[in-house]
């Protein structure tokens, strides 16, 4: 530490901002943006109103992919979020944002699931039809 | 209250349009506690009216503290909000204490099962969300900007509004004591007791309500404190050169940012059942209450790490002033922080392994309980380790410090323990796991706050605090915390379940009664930390530090004046190193007292308390189900809101001649100053 020669502490310093804030998008990047959304939010649409699927578990399971690519429409064309805006704290915070629903989501569903199982049937329909 | 025969019958339809479920025998009338409470409370806020109005305080009061956005004053309001509610969460635990070491073998004691529920429900809310809470985002306020050289938060106006919004919570939670009840649910306010069919009056509401303005708030104030450690870092100041304190803020403001809002939504879903018929978390239609437990220990669990981690950076920076050593393993403390972070979202189902999870499900959670523990004692020995040949100097804060390491790690462990799930299976609900959440919440988070009080009021007002009326509070809080809590570790052991208002028996009075006179010795370190403060502000002149720096402090803090100035730095520092402000010392660092220039400041605004204040309104109105109320006061925050935004007068400059004269004050005032004390290499 004392090995460092003392520098002056009387200088006079502008704060200097990172230059890798967020833009804030230009027309062709909002026009695009919405553009997916609206395909993204009517193919669903159309999946449900015309039945092209006959199981409505699969159904289900395609709308939840198309959400999952809205999501990152919206990320990326709306919110302009890269991995290099902010300097890299959009995207950490992004993954950690991930991190956390992942577990709370998959972990609600283990534990539902196991008290589903484990526990008594307590549905009205249920109880009505037990022996 | 009781429920069964409802007096709004009796009121006329224009009653019940104009004043909701609201009847006079809403007012506890019936209740003398209740009565000589609200009695002593009315005297004592019209005598502190009459001492503003009397010398001419409001003015002042308005202008410097209520619509201010110094962040210092913002924290030093959220201390004061915190210690007051102490004072009211303590005087339930005294109630608590003192029906259990009566109420045995057929004795009622002096508070039927109703009220007591009550009692332990606004115990449990009171401590946590408007005591460790205001404390810890009050500390945060008021150190994090200062330590990494910041002139202000990176929302001032923001902060204002979100202390307000904490304080609107606190005024519902309050009120609820004087008009009509609070919640008989337990903390948490699980369903289905927690639901309308259950809890028809106004408690649960008044909880929902409460939580939902103050974490609104709570949240606010997260996101504030995280833009302004990623921001407004002095130059130079790399993450790996942050205090430590500054680290386990930031983790602490993502773990609330990510977390608050689970709360937030779980109570929406609670209030919908309630409000509307939804059957989110009913027995019937689908509903289930399990779910409710599931989602809100998501956001529980998050919550005690965000009260411990600014405890643990506050003990790191204690144990390397008062050591006079750089903190042992900074990187390992930062990793170690980092990881409980993380951790903290992996262990939530611990709270509930009797629900009926199966054994995959909870021996996974109870080996990540177990994995938490590994960095928190990574944490315990980096302190040790600094201690170690540390020259050191048992002021009060390292006093806390050291009673912290050895409660806590009691408190540590008898939670490794619970985290087994057979023997949960034995522990879970009784007063062996009351025992320990209080081991770790006032070993950990309380003492860690004491030390953090003690530590920065030299800083928040130029004088130190009376070390004597300290120790005897130390040694009355220490003390008193183990008299109350073994006997409700033994307690459990014997199998007493938690949350009794009397006991059939006398067998278990003894313990009952020694846990009453730890209370009494808990009461004393209350009143000699009262004591403390009156002596410290009478005395001030004899404890006056001039120097900004009492304690050979090692972080920026320290770096100016005591109090600070409004812009905290005239310059900005450089940081080479952590620990700057003793790398700086070192260095010879000489303080600048030329050239200084005109400083951008943002202005005050009332803004904050006023659309605070018409959400509370909202709050009380949906309480009692007064709709014209609510939905006018609902219209009224937003528009206040969009109004806020037409103001554009917010900001002003401080002149160079008045930074310069302040700075010149400094300049004579450390002439004066006595040499500071020399400390340890």
């Amino acid at each position: 530490m004392s090995a460092r020669a003392p520098v002056s502490d009387d200088v006079h310093v502008e704060v200097v901002h990172d230059h890798h804030e967020a833009g804030h998008g230009s027309r062709k990047g909002y026009v695009t943006g919405f553009v997916l959304s609206a395909i993204l939010t009517a193919i669903p649409f159309w999946l449900v109103m015309a039945e092209v699927f006959t199981d409505p578990r699969v159904t289900s399971l395609v709308i939840m992919a198309f959400a999952v690519a809205q999501i990152v429409v919206h990320m990326v064309y709306f919110l302009h979020m890269n991995a290099r805006s902010e300097g890299g704290w959009t995207m950490m915070a992004l993954i950690f944002t991930i991190v956390l629903v992942v577990i709370a989501l998959s972990g609600s569903l283990w534990v539902m699931y196991h008290l589903n199982t484990n526990m008594m049937p307590m549905s009205p329909g249920d109880m009505r039809n037990m022996p | 209250m009781n429920s069964e025969h409802n007096p709004i019958e009796a009121y006329p339809h224009w009653w019940r349009l104009l004043f909701g479920r609201f009847t006079i025998e809403s007012l506890p009338l019936h209740e003398p506690i209740v009565v000589v409470t609200f009695l002593v409370v009315a005297l004592g806020g019209l005598a502190v009216l009459g001492v503003l109005t009397k010398y001419k305080l409001w003015g002042p009061l308005w202008r410097d503290w209520i619509t201010s956005v110094d962040h210092k004053k913002i924290g030093i309001m959220y201390m004061v909000l915190g210690l007051v509610m102490l004072l009211r969460g303590f005087a339930d635990a005294v109630l608590m204490r003192s029906q259990q070491a009566i109420a045995h073998g057929g004795a009622e004691g002096f508070l039927p099962p109703h009220h007591y529920d009550q009692i332990f429900t606004a115990h449990g809310v009171i401590m946590i969300f408007f005591v460790a809470m205001p404390l810890v985002t009050g500390l945060m306020n008021f150190v994090v900007p200062l330590q990494i050289g910041a002139r202000d938060v990176a929302f001032p106006f923001l902060n204002n509004f979100s202390f307000w919004m904490t304080t609107g919570g606190v005024v519902l939670t309050m009120m609820s004591l004087f008009v009509g009840e609070f919640a008989a649910t337990g903390w948490l306010a699980y369903p289905p007791l927690s639901n309308i069919a259950y809890s028809p009056s106004t408690g649960v509401d008044y909880y929902i309500w409460a939580l939902q303005i103050a974490g609104v708030g709570t949240t606010l104030s997260g996101v504030n404190l995280i833009a302004t450690i990623v921001k407004m870092r002095a130059p130079g100041m790399s993450m790996m050169k942050m205090p430590v304190f500054t680290w386990t803020s930031l983790c602490t403001n993502i773990l609330i940012v990510a977390s608050f809002p689970v709360l937030g939504a779980v109570l929406a879903l609670l209030t919908l059942d309630r409000y509307v018929g939804t059957n989110f978390f009913t027995n019937d239609l689908g509903g289930n209450p399990m779910m409710y437990v599931n989602l809100i220990w998501i956001w529980g669990h998050p919550e005690v790490y965000i009260l411990v981690l600014p405890a643990f950076g506050i003990f790191s920076e204690v144990v390397s002033t008062f050591c006079g050593k750089r903190l042992f393993g900074y990187a390992s403390m930062v990793y170690a922080t980092v990881v409980i972070t993380i951790l903290s979202y992996l262990v939530w189902l611990h709270h509930f392994f009797t629900m009926g999870s199966g054994a995959s499900v909870n021996s996974f959670f109870g080996i990540t309980t177990m994995i938490i523990s590994i960095p928190t004692g990574a944490k315990i020995f980096n302190w040790l380790f600094t201690m170690y040949r540390g020259r050191i100097r048992f002021d009060l804060p390292m006093m806390w410090t050291v009673a912290f390491m050895l409660t806590f790690v009691i408190g540590g462990m008898t939670g490794v323990l619970l985290a087994v799930p057979p023997a949960d299976f034995v522990l879970h609900n009784s007063l062996f796991l009351v025992a320990h959440f209080h081991n770790v919440i006032i070993g950990g988070v309380l003492f860690g706050l004491f030390a953090g009080i003690y530590y920065w009021w030299p800083k928040a007002f130029g004088f130190r605090l009376d070390p004597f009326w300290g120790k005897v509070s130390f040694w009355c809080w220490v003390s008193g915390f183990w008299v109350a809590f073994t006997p409700l570790y033994i307690l459990g052991l014997m199998g007493v379940t938690r949350r009794m208002s009397s006991f059939g028996g006398t067998e278990y009075q003894p313990l009952f009664v020694i846990a009453a006179f730890g209370a009494l010795l808990v009461a004393c370190g209350i009143g000699a930390m009262i004591i403390q403060f009156a002596v410290s502000i009478l005395r001030r002149e004899q404890l006056r530090d001039l120097t900004g720096d009492p304690w050979g402090g090692r972080t920026l803090e320290w770096a100016t004046s005591s109090p600070p100035p409004p812009y905290n730095f005239a310059f900005t520092p450089m940081v080479h190193d952590g620990d700057a402000w003793w790398d700086m010392k070192n260095r010879g660092h000489q303080r600048p007292v030329t050239g200084f220039k005109a400083i951008h400041m943002p202005k005050n605004t009332g803004a904050g308390v006023i659309i605070s204040a018409i959400a509370t309104v909202f709050g009380v109105a949906m309480v009692w189900y007064v709709w014209w109320l609510a939905a006018l006061a609902f219209v009224g925050v937003i528009a206040a809101t969009i109004i806020h935004t037409f103001n554009y007068d917010r900001d002003y400059y401080i002149p160079a001649d008045e930074v310069a004269r302040t700075e010149d004050e400094r300049t004579r005032a450390l002439a004066t100053a006595p040499a500071p004390t020399p400390v340890g290499a």
